[in-house]
């Protein structure tokens, strides 16, 4: 796409440098020049809320990783160590535990407007993938850095988590014994979490790379769901406009991660996680940490260990998958007047399994899970085939121009 | 048929495909260490088997004890308990197995104290079958450890070990 102006370099020395390395006409063009569409809304700031915060994760941990030490015996100790006599290590150590929890809630933002805005239709499926990549690396980063701390919750988050692949038929055992480097999650397990929680976000940023590569090759997409046509009257160039936008949208985000950093630091934690880990000794009441509550929710429901451990997954995988299933042929939910419906009834789905995994699973929660469960697989199998093929959509106006004039 | 003269394997072709199956198994052989690294080392291996007095555990008791980083269960069952293990149809189990398989003499049951659901450990003297429940998932074990209800596919497995007198059992 052509941009709204090009880098034009009048010293000697960015000359000299631009005809041996053009990383300035490229930063030029990527966040200066680059046509974004006039009708984006706040919920496109995510992505750069979501920049920011990988940054943050990066810069917080390599600090803490200067006082942790990633020995079963001095784990706990180092952390408290951490908390207690490291200068400023309280706020460093909280900031990064909640900065997990914000990173998360941005990237559930970040996906539910996609799937609202239909973002994953051609031509930005392989953006879309991208985009589930980079949701499974998190995952795995966030679930190995909460063993860390190698407290209660830690222990037994990390043994029900690696028990999952004792549930492949044949080699299950086998595959586990390997993960822990011994017969149960121990000294071994903890050593090799902290090198791959250590080496994870590194091969994020490089896949946030490619994914905004395949953004920055197919254009974004906007509410309206109607591509660039002209870039003079669609569009406006990212300087100053998105790059204004992006920062009042990390501002405000800030003030969020601020008050749980320095008012309920402890609130999404779990108080069983300042009580050492005690491999002798299971807690009454295991719950991972909130973002992977629907998950857990979904892997419960199920009576049946290969079953539920299947389903879990699936649950994660479908999501690679939705360019695919929405037949829709109107990509924008704006102008889905039956999807819109079926959207919010999907979000409030992922809330309730999200309630329900942090409940006992015991009587009527069983019961509630099992149909959620089965309502979240069949947003994914039969509503979104099915709705493209039957519904009644509304007119879609012919340039982003249009939409934005019929405003005023 | 034409003659194949022309898509005959040459002496090039023959050597293309040994070198590439050369640089095949090179590259397995260097990846091999860096996966089998991951498995558990000499130390961990050698962990010695363990010995546990249990003349002092009365009748009724349940003891845990620690062999190779896992709880076992170490159950001095009660007559009534017996009983229940014993007066089961076997068909019935979801994981099949009489309790005259699973132990060497009926007062003592010995079971890995982990659950075959997730790796919980299970509370014992709980749940519908006064055996073990677990908390994680809700998984509900017999007297003889044995599972009846939730998601776990297995029985708690039985280590291996031997009566070295009455009462001194090895384990491992
Ligand atoms: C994708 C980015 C990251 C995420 C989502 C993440 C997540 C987490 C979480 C959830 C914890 C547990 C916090 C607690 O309960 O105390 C943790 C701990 C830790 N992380 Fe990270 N992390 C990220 C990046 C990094 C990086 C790049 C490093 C660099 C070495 C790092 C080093 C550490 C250390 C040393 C701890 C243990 C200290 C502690 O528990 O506070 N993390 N991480
Ligand atoms: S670990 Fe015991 S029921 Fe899941």
């Amino acid at each position: 796409m052509h941009g709204h102006s090009t880098f034009e370099p009048k010293n000697g020395f960015v000359k000299w440098l631009e005809a041996r390395l053009p990383i300035l006409s490229f930063s030029h063009e990527s966040f200066v020049a680059y046509p974004t569409p006039k009708n984006l809304n706040y919920w496109w700031t995510f992505g750069a809320i979501l920049s920011f915060m990988l940054v943050a994760q990066i810069i917080t941990g390599v600090v803490l990783a200067m006082h942790y030490t990633p020995e079963s015996t001095m784990a706990f100790d180092s952390v408290e160590k951490i908390m207690r006599d490291v200068n400023w290590g309280w706020m460093l150590r909280y900031a990064h535990s909640n900065g997990a929890s914000m990173f998360f809630f941005a990237v559930y933002i970040h996906m539910f407007r996609g799937i609202y805005y239909g973002s994953y239709k051609a031509p930005r499926e392989v953006l879309w993938i991208l985009g589930v990549i980079i949701f499974l690396l998190m995952m795995a980063t966030g679930f190995m850095g909460y063993v860390l701390p190698w407290g209660q919750m830690s222990f037994w988050g990390a043994t029900v988590i690696t028990n999952l692949f004792s549930a492949i038929p044949f080699v299950g055992d086998q595959i586990t014994v390997w993960l822990w480097g011994g017969y149960s999650v121990g000294n071994p397990t903890l050593n090799r979490f902290f090198s791959l929680h250590y080496l994870l976000p590194f091969v994020i940023a490089a896949v946030v790379g490619l994914h905004v590569w395949a953004l920055h090759v197919v254009g974004q997409n906007n509410p309206d769901g109607v591509d660039i046509k002209d870039v003079k009257k669609d569009s406006v160039p990212f300087t100053p406009h998105a790059t204004m936008k992006d920062s009042l949208g990390i501002a405000v985000f800030l003030l969020l991660y601020a008050w749980f950093i320095f008012f309920v630091p402890n609130y999404l934690g779990d108080a069983d996680n300042y009580i050492p880990a005690n491999p002798m000794k299971t807690p009454p009441h295991i719950v991972p940490e909130w973002y992977f509550l629907p998950f857990y929710a979904i892997l419960r429901s199920i009576p049946n260990k290969l079953a539920g451990v299947v389903a879990m997954f699936a649950a994660i995988a479908l999501l690679a998958f939705l360019p695919w299933l929405d037949t829709s042929k109107v990509r924008s939910g704006k102008y889905r007047p039956l999807f819109k419906i079926f959207f919010w009834i999907f979000a409030a789905t992922a809330i309730g399994l999200g309630y329900l995994g942090a409940m006992p699973p015991e009587g009527g929660y069983v019961l509630a899970a099992r149909l959620l469960s089965v309502s979240y697989f069949a947003f994914f199998l039969v509503i979104l085939p099915v709705l493209g093929l039957v519904e009644k959509t509304k007119p879609v106006p012919a340039t982003i121009a249009d939409a934005v004039l019929a405003k005023h | 048929m034409a003659s194949a003269s022309t898509v005959e394997p040459t002496r090039r072709d023959f050597l293309f495909i040994a070198t590439g199956a050369m640089a095949a198994v090179g590259a397995a052989a260097v990846v091999w260490p860096l996966i089998n690294q991951m498995s558990p080392d000499a130390s961990t291996l050698a962990m010695a088997s363990t010995e546990v007095d249990i003349g002092s555990i009365p009748v009724g008791q349940i003891v845990t004890i620690k062999w190779r980083g896992k709880p076992v269960f170490i159950s001095h069952r009660s007559p009534k308990e017996i009983e229940e293990a014993q007066n089961v149809d076997v068909a019935t189990l979801r994981d099949p197995q009489p309790d005259s398989a699973r132990v060497k003499k009926p007062e003592w049951l010995i079971v890995i104290g982990v659950c075959t659901h997730l790796g919980c450990i299970p509370l014992g003297h709980q749940g519908d079958y006064n055996g073990w429940f677990c908390p994680c998932h809700g998984s509900v074990y017999d007297t003889s450890g044995r599972i009846r209800k939730g998601p776990a596919p297995l029985n708690l497995a039985v280590p291996e070990y031997s009566f070295l007198t009455d009462t001194k059992v090895k384990i491992g």
